[in-house]
């Protein structure tokens, strides 16, 4: 027991009872409470949640992913429910908004749009307006190959990812849509290896995270310094928690379990498709155990959800990431070449996620394949270059 | 968009679920409006001043989902703000209704983005507005929208004199604040304001010297002024002084192979030395990956001030003393550079992956996308 408490500062958190329970009933993913503590926050939240007044569809994708990684079937009559409210939040100029009637921005865009697509129906495929999304991302665009989040508002790596990953999954990439965008992302890549989230800023799990995916779907990703990268995000876990920090010298948090664990799939096959042969055969490049151990063991609240460390509040946001991160962590390869690695008892086994969009992979590939039969729509807002006439 | 304590992605708060925070009564006490009830509230669709209007409810749906259950105040609030949207009212009492919904939800972009709208419309005074967004960001300075707003209002008033102290300010309360360190390399690099920088990141390191915040912020300086060319020997004795206060310092190892990575390690006259002699008091993992570091680029350059097979049979030594011992959380990478190194600088016999049984046919490495988009 000194032992696991030298490993585990966090767990003299956990009271006596329960310490003594992860020890000897192997850890224990505490799926009814987490299903409970989902279900519930499908259909309400409480007045604490005003602060995510303007990212609903974010809560719809946080909730509905964690109850896909939990394999929790959602009913016809709620996902149907999840359509009409995303649709909701569709704005009349395309993209998607925080709620209903506010204005489109790239962030609750990506989450709606993942949403959609792990219900997966019809019905939810129809809510986007693909012909004004694109018309959207044309207006968010800047002559630097950068997205602003929303009209008048921020640039940074997010948006990229958050552009490209809806772009690509509803088939509306033209030729000119993301000129420029690759080598705006490139530039975040600093001297620490990883990305910050605009060029200059210090490397930081979630921007890299976003810059990756997003090379990666542009098919650039071999255009980053692979090796530094690789060098960093390895870096960033904890060799006493197990989990990763976001930054060098800053906390552990279990959101980081997905942003930065998520880079090692990536990575593996960016490498892989250059040619890399000394890739290991069984094993992402992280200590698979250990993240699981400090999310199982340091990231559960026992009501349900999951959370940064011990001692912080649960949120949805951290129960999607937590859960990710685990389901990353289980899972290495793909369905023809599979190794899983599961901490504690079988049940613990999560679906496997898609590194790139964090959906689970067979929800991606239907979205693609249903997309894919339709035409690129051809931009009809105003052009960038009418736009941007210097 | 609200953000968390790190700016991961669009955020949360610590949002308390089980042991929610009372109404917040002192805003109340601090209102003053004229109106029959005493110190009272008085929600806006019983204002008379605003009985024109007619409030506009979030539509919902008939079955919502991911309802929140929002207080009265902040449904009157909101209903009210939509219906001046609606309107597209530019008037000084949406104005004045837009700090209320901000100080309700500060993550709101379209309240934001209103404002500003209305800001220009009536001719606001930006000072004032400066006052304001300071007060608002220091009471939520992981909020992404309240400091790009202040970047408008900076661009609009063509003032940038107050944001490297206002700045300064917010990181004395939280040196790593990101948000901080985005306004302030924004305003350094759009009024070219670099001087006395590079004195303000060494206080920073004075204070914390883990704070890799302050160690980027070095780079950004030196980077965008005189560059490292001429002052390399400077920056890389700073740095071995500050590995010399805290050997296990990460943040100081980074730089020094972050800026000397360009020039290549190996062929930096006299480092090798400077580090190895580090390593009886100093010794770390970072130290030990570092001199894999130096033997790589050794390796890679084929650099001959140094034996090739005996630098390579260094680096796969300390690869498994990094593996096995010293850094074994990163077991599998440090186990790959070994194979690395052994694949493209070893003689003899190709290396295969790990322990692992040869694979039936060459191409099976996991595909992370089932088709490519």
């Amino acid at each position: 027991i000194t032992g696991v408490n030298d490993r585990y500062p966090q767990i003299r958190h956990l009271d006596s009872n329960k310490m003594i329970l992860h020890i000897f009933l192997r850890p224990t993913l505490l799926r009814e409470q987490h299903y409970h503590y989902l279900k519930k926050g499908l259909r309400h939240l409480s007045d604490a949640y005003e602060c995510l007044d303007a990212s609903r569809p974010w809560l719809c994708y946080w909730i509905l992913h964690s109850l896909e990684l939990l394999e929790e079937p959602v009913p016809a009559a709620v996902a149907s429910d999840v359509c009409q409210f995303l649709a909701r939040c569709q704005s009349p100029t395309g993209g998607f908004g925080g709620g209903p009637s506010q204005h489109a921005h790239l962030a609750p865009t990506y989450a709606a749009v993942n949403a959609l697509c792990i219900l997966g129906t019809e019905e939810a495929y129809k809510v986007i307006n693909r012909e004004k999304l694109l018309d959207f991302l044309y207006s968010v665009k800047q002559p630097d190959g950068s997205f602003v989040m929303h009209v008048g508002g921020e640039v940074d790596v997010r948006s990229a990812y958050c552009a490209a990953s809806v772009a690509s999954l509803t088939n509306i990439i033209t030729p000119t849509l993301f000129d420029g965008t690759h080598n705006w992302i490139l530039s975040c890549q600093n001297w620490e290896g990883g990305l910050g989230g605009v060029p200059g800023l210090e490397a930081h799990g979630g921007y890299t995270f976003c810059g990756t995916a997003a090379l990666v779907i542009l098919g650039k990703e071999h255009m980053l310094d692979l090796k530094a990268l690789l060098r960093w995000v390895t870096s960033r876990q904890m060799r006493f928690e197990g989990g990763f920090q976001g930054r060098c010298n800053k906390l552990v948090d279990g959101c980081y379990s997905f942003w930065q664990a998520g880079l090692l799939p990536l990575l593996h096959r960016a490498l892989f498709k250059e040619g890399d042969s000394t890739l290991s055969m069984s094993s992402w490049m992280f200590e698979r155990k250990a993240l699981q151990e400090y999310i199982l063991l340091c990231c559960q609240n026992p009501g349900g959800g999951l959370l940064d460390k011990p001692g912080k509040s649960r949120d949805f946001y951290h129960t999607c990431y937590c859960l990710s991160g685990l389901s990353i962590a289980q899972h290495f390869g793909n369905k023809d070449l599979h190794n899983e690695l599961i901490l504690g008892r079988d049940e613990n086994r999560l679906a496997p996620t898609h590194p790139v969009y964090n959906i689970c992979p067979e929800k991606v590939a239907r979205a693609i394949e249903h997309f894919h039969r339709l035409p690129v729509p051809v931009q009809t807002g105003p052009t960038l270059s009418a736009m941007d006439q210097s | 968009m609200s953000s968390v304590e790190e700016i991961s992605n669009p955020v949360v708060e610590n949002l308390e679920e089980d042991g929610l925070e009372e109404e917040n009564t002192v805003e109340e006490a601090e209102m003053e409006y004229e109106g029959p009830v005493k110190g009272g509230y008085i929600f806006y669709r019983d204002r008379k001043e605003w009985a024109d209007l007619e409030p506009v409810p979030q539509d919902d749906g008939p079955n919502p989902v991911v309802k929140i259950a929002y207080s009265e105040k902040f449904t009157d609030v909101f209903d009210m703000f939509r219906a001046l949207l609606k309107n597209d009212e530019k008037s000084e009492r949406a104005f004045a209704l837009t700090a209320e919904a901000i100080e309700l939800n500060a993550a709101n972009y379209t309240v934001w983005h209103y404002r500003r709208v209305l800001l220009q419309a009536l001719d606001k005074d930006l000072r004032e507005e400066m006052k304001y967004i300071t007060a608002i960001i220091e009471d939520q300075p992981k909020n992404y929208q309240v400091w790009h707003h202040r970047r408008m209002v900076v661009e609009w008033l063509n003032d940038p004199s107050e944001e490297l102290q206002f700045v300064a300010e917010i990181l004395s309360q939280d040196a790593k604040n990101y948000h901080a360190w985005q306004h302030r390399q924004w305003v350094m690099q759009e009024y070219k304001l670099w001087d006395g920088e590079l004195e303000y990141v060494e206080e920073l390191l004075e204070e914390d010297v883990r704070n890799n915040s302050a160690w980027n912020q070095r780079h950004f300086v030196i980077s965008h002024t005189s560059g490292y060319s001429a002052i390399l020997e400077r920056e890389v004795q700073y740095t071995l002084k500050q590995i010399k206060k805290a050997p296990h310092n990460e943040s100081a190892w980074n730089y020094l192979n972050g800026i000397l990575q360009d020039g290549g390690l190996s062929s930096y006259p006299g480092l090798l030395e400077q580090v190895t002699e580090l390593q009886d008091t100093c010794s770390s993992p970072y130290l030990t990956a570092f001199l894999v570091d130096l033997y790589e680029d050794a390796l890679e350059t084929n650099s001959s001030s140094y034996d090739q097979q005996e630098t390579l049979n260094k680096a796969l030594e300390l690869c498994k003393l990094l593996a096995e011992e010293k850094d074994t959380i990163r077991r599998e990478y440090w186990n790959y550079v070994s194979r690395s190194l052994q694949n493209t600088y070893g003689s003899g016999d190709p290396v295969s992956s790990s322990s692992d049984p040869p694979p039936p046919s060459s191409s099976q490495q996991p595909d992370t996308e089932p088709s490519d988009p």
